[in-house]
């Protein structure tokens, strides 16, 4: 009945499983960088620009998976950090204004102000945390949704730094006089924008991925998990409520200010209307239906959500009749992740990956069956049916030898 | 003086058009402590439908405002019946991002079936017809909204008190377990919070609409004003929403019509967050709001 298992239980992991450890999941790896790498070469640009974009909104997931993922604290304000990171970006990394009345420009390098636009929304997210963590539930909610609002009024009126309602330019990433905004060659072979941005995002998307990945096995990860399930046991266990919430608040903060500052310096530019609450909305839809508390589930879910619309109005792979009647992709794709939150929230908690890990056990069991009768047996055991990720693969063993005296 | 009592009345309208919104969270959340986010989305809706009914099919206002108001009804019996139910145990995390995905799959069907229109507000009353008095314009449309405010909290107050599903429904409310056990049908207690807050949404949404001409997509914002109604008068309470609806109200049309003058130190739009600034103030100093019951939760 694992469907029926609540978010709560998805992950219990025992014992951290080593990377690549079976040649299947060291084929999928291999299998993974060949698709990546005939996508950077052959993809073309616009596949390519989906992708960076869906990489960049991977970030921004991961950062929301930590927070309402891993430790369970809803939260609607994603899109407030994501846009103090973009103005941040712009403001530190932009150029000086050139006419009176332009929004202001420090000129500082790429290094100084992609992490300074994690650090200044961390910052920000330790100064409300206190504020906003003492409330549960529906009401954390609706104080992190009341900051988007707040955030938008800021982002209106703070002319000087953000520029207004005009929306000022973000700067795009570059390293001396080396750009990642326009077309450059690294040793010899020359890139587009597109395949470089790619490359910057794997590097950043790939550190965040591996941070979360580690810290949520960590001391840290495990208490988070542990206040989303049950504060009482929690706090008996001798976990800090507090400041559990508080990481995980400070680090979601920090990686929604990172993605932030990349979703505005992609294109270039940023205005207001852009740091809505329908932005946090997706992001909430993208960690829904890739999967709360994974990784790769927010991954999953921030192609299936960023990228999937996207391809499909770019390439017109819907069919004709749908956009004859003036139903545009972009409203479809709404509707189709509107009904996915609900069918997956109903069906499978766990997202995409849940489903991906129901695949792979029930290839698991074929496998055991092959192998023979009495294996296949033990391998129904409910044990393996749960969400939980302990697979117990050799419980024969264990059930042969007595019980100790 | 007459700039404050013309905001003053407008406020009171505007403040029951947050009351019946914030009355359609609080009867949900008195029933199985949900907090439905599609709330907004249902009186989109139901304006809609009941737009379509009037100028379309060119209903009477009142048959259309009963075929709005049964539709939403409805939905909301059929969503309780077959997403909620299911979601029962499960975190509140869970709940709130379904309903948040019923609330983006309407919205999206509503916006596709506008596509680029802006459909006439119905009323009971012209657009711009009122009377002054003492240099203060009261529109038809605004007194419509106070005294139909008014007739359904009398008319839930009624219920509330003094039929069987009103005292199922408190008792439930009150104390789910023991409402089992004397034989109350948590269920169709769930159904019918779910019905009454659909067609009270439907009626919210059109005095809403009432005040412009047209209205489009973006009338359930209105709900998320709402939310600081129901934080003010405290989630469970009945007497709390439409005080906090009233309250939030003025508070609105007070900050909207003052700080008109003050953009140059306030910015401009600073009275969209002035409810949420109350609303956080409250949440600091009062959390379970000036009606709610005081939940002991300590860790």
């Amino acid at each position: 009945m694992s469907a029926d298992v609540p978010v709560s239980s998805a992950t219990a992991q025992a014992a951290p499983r080593r990377l690549p450890g079976t040649s299947r999941s060291r084929g999928g790896v291999v299998a993974g960088v060949l698709l990546l790498g005939v996508a950077f070469f052959l993809g073309g640009d616009q596949w390519l620009s989906i992708l960076d974009t869906a990489m960049i909104a991977a970030i921004a997931t991961l950062g929301l998976n930590v927070l309402s993922g891993y430790a369970g604290q809803i939260s609607l304000g994603i899109a407030f950090f994501m846009g103090i990171g973009a103005y941040v970006a712009g403001w530190l990394g932009g150029s000086a204004p050139l006419f009176p009345g332009d929004p202001n420009g420090m000129n500082l390098s790429f290094l100084i102000w992609l992490p300074a636009a994690g650090i200044v929304a961390a910052v920000l997210g330790a100064l409300i945390g206190p504020t906003a963590l003492r409330l549960k539930g529906f009401y954390l909610g609706i104080v992190t949704l009341a900051l988007v609002f707040i955030g938008q009024y800021l982002f209106v009126n703070v002319h000087t730094i953000t520029g207004g309602s005009q929306g000022r330019a973000i700067p795009q990433p570059a390293l001396g006089s080396f750009t990642f905004g326009s077309p450059n060659p690294i040793l010899g072979l020359q890139f587009t924008t597109n395949q470089l941005y790619f490359l910057l995002l794997l590097v950043v998307l790939g550190l965040a991925a591996i941070f979360v990945a580690n810290i949520a096995r960590s001391r840290a990860g495990r208490a988070w998990q542990a206040v989303r399930d049950n504060e009482v046991a929690a706090s008996i266990m001798g976990v800090n409520l507090f400041s559990a919430k508080m990481r995980a608040f400070v680090l979601s903060s920090f990686l929604a200010g990172i993605a932030g500052a990349l979703w505005a310096s992609y294109p270039g530019y940023t205005d207001p209307t852009q740091w809505s609450l329908v932005l946090s909305i997706e992001f909430v839809a993208a960690m829904l239906i890739g999967g709360v508390a994974s990784v790769w589930g927010s991954i999953l879910g921030a192609v299936f959500v960023f990228a999937i619309p996207t391809a499909l109005e770019t390439f017109s792979l819907l069919p004709q009749k749908a956009s004859a009647t003036g139903i545009s992709s972009g409203d479809l794709s709404t509707i189709f992740y509107g009904a996915l939150i609900i069918v997956f929230l109903l069906f499978e908690p766990a997202g995409l990956i849940g489903l991906i890990r129901r695949f792979q056990r029930i290839l698991l069991r074929l496998e055991a069956r092959r192998e023979g009768g009495e294996s296949a047996q033990t391998l129904d055991s409910p044990a393996l049916e749960s969400n939980f990720d302990v697979e117990i693969t050799r419980l024969p063993r264990h059930l042969e030898t007595p019980p100790s005296e | 003086m007459t700039t404050f009592i013309q905001l003053l009345f407008g406020g009171l309208a505007q403040g029951c058009d947050f009351a019946l919104i914030a009355l359609g969270f609080t009867i949900i959340f008195k029933a199985s402590e949900v907090i439905n986010f599609a709330q907004g989305e249902f009186l989109l809706l139901g304006a809609f439908v009941v737009s379509i009914a009037m100028f379309s099919w060119h209903l009477n206002f009142v048959f259309a405002l009963v075929f709005g108001a049964a539709l939403t009804a409805a939905l909301g019996i059929v969503f309780q019946r077959y997403a909620l139910r299911r979601m029962i145990g499960q975190p509140p995390f869970a709940i709130i991002m379904v309903t948040i995905g019923l609330n983006v799959v309407l919205l999206t069907i509503v916006t596709i079936a506008l596509g680029a229109k802006f459909p006439r507000s119905p009323a009971p009353f012209g657009f711009s017809a009122h009377f002054t008095v003492g240099g203060i314009s009261l529109p038809y449309n605004q007194l419509a909204t106070i005294a139909a405010t008014l007739i359904i909290c009398a008319a839930l107050y009624g219920f509330f008190r003094y039929t069987r599903y009103g005292l199922a429904m408190r008792a439930t409310a009150i104390d789910q377990e023991a409402a089992l056990a004397v034989g109350i049908q948590i269920s169709r207690v769930h159904a019918l919070a779910w019905a009454i807050s659909g067609a009270v949404a439907t009626i919210g949404g059109i005095f809403l609409a009432s005040n412009n001409p047209t209205f489009d997509v973006s009338l359930g914002n209105a709900a998320l004003v709402a939310f600081p109604a129901i934080i003010l008068g405290g989630l469970d309470s009945i007497l709390g929403a439409v005080v906090g609806g009233v309250a939030i109200g003025i508070i609105y049309e007070m900050a909207q019509g003052y700080s008109v003058h003050l953009t140059k130190t306030l910015g401009i739009g600073f009275y969209v967050i002035v409810p949420y600034l109350v609303m956080i103030l409250v949440l600091l100093i009062r959390p379970y709001g000036l009606f709610g019951t005081r939940k002991v939760e300590r860790v």
